[in-house]
């Protein structure tokens, strides 16, 4: 996906056609085409570029829903910075949750996806175990897992009793909390697992091939054949992984509603918070709090593709 | 212990290659390993399945047991007394039908647009898409919200469905990939026939997208399915509740709530439907996970 995001700004240099170079078919075939998309446009004016807008301009109100917006200029930045604890927290509490859970599942995911790409019989039953987690439903799962991670009698720490380990209270301790959201997070390892998977199935087996001749050992042939072709998969997943956890909200809010003591206080939840908790809804503020979050994950983003250049490496 | 070499199988002449003992050592630890992992993500779902049959008295209890003493399928129905399951099933496959319909007519039109014509601006606009799927939706939450407050659409079906009709970027993703990979000299020949553009996108190019729509349909359905925090804002009205917001009230709301075996079986109960769509469509479950890595 991002592959095919720089494959088409590479493509789009350098050609701009107007309506009036076009000849009478060429312009009738363009008008086919805008109908065609024009869904779409409409709907990212509506959907996507209106609220984009508004919220910008919202971040400078104060705005309770009922009464008209007041422009109040930066006060809301103002306080975010200054006079709002519980913001460095979330934010620090986000941080720890994307460090840990895209760390996770990228390791997990591609560790799994390496065991099932060797030659394993019934790939496509190891494939559906591991995938199952991920299709259900975020409530279902959350349910199950508060059980889980009960620190009296819930699996994990049975499980952790038979490696000898004494209990951890994973939900209820404030020290503890984020690491059971962590360790839940591999629930959804199937995705990006799958997308591993792919990746190395598309890795022509001559090079292999040509690596063992030359005598490469398997450490070497992960090294210098797998991981420099499997580059744009692990680009791509970092970054879908990074997008999807800076937003991490549905788990916390069903699980812990950000407690105990804030541990589990993410960004998201902060900002549900002002938007739709607090009594008068602090809309202004909501939108202020959106904004700072859609710069960090612009950012982060644009690292991310900006650094691709050094490390990911296209076969074409 | 002796076994056929593929690479020997491949060139057509059998060798019998015989493989060292650390070859064997390593496979069994290989599909130890797989299970133990296979273990990690089925058990918690196996947990689930079994406690929602099991009497309360063997709930919460350590070291956890597995097998149900009694085998209670009365923890259903008693879950049902609390949990209007009926009203939230029907709301959910409502939501979970139009917005289906919705994008898959929008979003399929949408990608031939692009795959198939030629016009200005067409690259950029696709770009604007897929920086569209990098957008984070709290930046559209709350103008979003504030509109469908302010034309009366809160506590309706409205801000859930509508924005289906306006194409899935995802889904136009993917639709343009699957149409731009289809042979062109069939368009031609349609085309000396006479078929209007209108003609062959229904006829022929639809048919012909059919793999793709549907992964696609696979993926709207979970999308609806699982939604939270859409349902959770617009649908106040607990006649307008969602499978997902049903079941959150009736496991967290104090009183309101059923014990932990009754919880289990509404849990059950929301997850059934979902499993039974992946184990009917796997390959597309598969398949549009994989598209969303695709190269290209």
């Amino acid at each position: 996906m991002t592959a095919a995001f720089g494959s088409q700004w590479r493509s789009m240099k350098g050609k701009r056609e107007g309506w009036r170079d076009l000849s009478p078919m060429r312009r009738r075939e363009a008008l086919y085409g805008l109908a065609f998309v024009s869904p779409w446009i409409i709907g990212l004016l509506l959907f996507s570029f209106f609220p984009f807008v508004a919220s910008f301009v919202l971040s400078f109100t104060r705005y309770d829903v009922i009464n008209p917006p007041v422009w109040i200029g930066l006060a809301n930045y103002n306080e975010i910075f200054s006079g709002d604890s519980l913001f460095l927290k979330s934010l620090g509490n986000t941080a720890l949750y994307v460090v840990g859970s895209v760390a996770i599942r990228i390791v997990l995911a591609f560790s799994l996806a390496m065991l099932l790409n060797s030659k394993v019989r019934f790939l496509g039953v190891w494939r559906t175990l591991f995938y199952i987690p991920s299709t259900v439903p975020i409530v279902a799962i959350s349910m199950v897992w508060i059980y889980i991670l009960n620190a009296r009698y819930g699996l994990l720490n049975w499980f952790l009793s038979l490696l000898g380990q004494g209990r951890i209270r994973w939900l209820s301790s404030p020290a503890y909390a984020m690491s059971g959201l962590l360790v839940m997070s591999t629930t959804w390892v199937g995705v990006t697992m799958i997308i591993f998977l792919a990746g190395l199935q598309n890795i022509p087996e001559e090079y292999y091939d040509a690596a063992r001749i030359d005598g490469a050992s398997w450490l070497q042939r992960l090294l210098r054949v797998t991981l420099p072709l499997l580059t744009p998969t692990i680009f791509l997943n970092i970054l879908i992984n990074i997008i999807s956890a800076f937003q991490v909200f549905n788990q916390v809010f069903i699980m812990t509603q950000g407690g105990p003591r804030d541990a589990t206080r993410t960004y998201m939840l902060h900002l549900y918070n002002h938007a739709f908790e607090f009594l008068p809804p602090q809309m202004g503020y909501a939108s202020a709090l959106a904004w700072i979050l859609f710069i960090i994950l612009f950012a982060f983003t644009a690292i991310v593709v900006l650094t691709s250049d050094r490390w990911v490496f296209y076969n074409n | 212990m002796t076994t056929v070499s593929e690479r020997g199988a491949l060139q057509g002449r059998m060798v019998q290659v015989r493989r060292p003992p650390a070859f064997y050592l390593g496979r069994a630890l290989l599909y130890a390993l797989l299970i133990a992992c296979s273990l990690w993500f089925v058990a918690p779902l196996i947990w689930m399945l079994m406690t929602s049959f099991m009497p309360l008295s063997q709930v919460g209890v350590f070291p956890p047991e597995w097998i149900p003493r009694v085998w209670q399928p009365e923890n259903y129905t008693e879950a049902l007394r609390f949990w209007n399951f009926g009203v939230t099933f029907r709301n959910t496959m409502i939501i979970t039908i139009f917005s289906l319909a919705g994008s898959l007519i929008s979003s399929t039109i949408v990608a031939y647009g692009f795959a198939r014509f030629r016009f200005p601006y067409r690259d950029l606009l696709f770009l604007i898409l897929l920086a569209t799927l990098m957008l984070p939706f709290a930046v559209r939450l709350i103008p979003v919200y504030i509109v469908y407050n302010e034309i009366g659409w809160v506590n309706t079906f409205y801000p859930l469905v509508v924005p289906e009709w306006f194409g899935n970027a995802f889904f136009i993703f993917l639709g343009r990939q699957f149409f731009l990979g289809i042979q062109q000299d069939f368009l031609d020949s349609a085309k000396i026939d006479g078929a209007s553009e209108i003609r062959i996108f229904t006829q022929i190019m639809v048919p012909l997208a059919k793999p793709a729509i549907v992964v696609m349909a696979i993926l709207s359905v979970q999308n609806s399915w699982n939604e939270f925090l859409g349902p959770l804002i617009y649908l106040k009205d607990e006649n307008l509740h969602t499978l997902a917001i049903g079941l959150y009230k009736f496991t967290s709301l104090p009183g309101q709530g059923g014990m932990q075996h009754q919880q289990m079986a509404a849990t059950v109960m929301m997850v059934i439907p979902v499993l039974a769509v992946f184990f009917l469509f796997q390959k597309q479950f598969i398949q549009g996970a994989n598209l969303s890595g695709i190269k290209g």
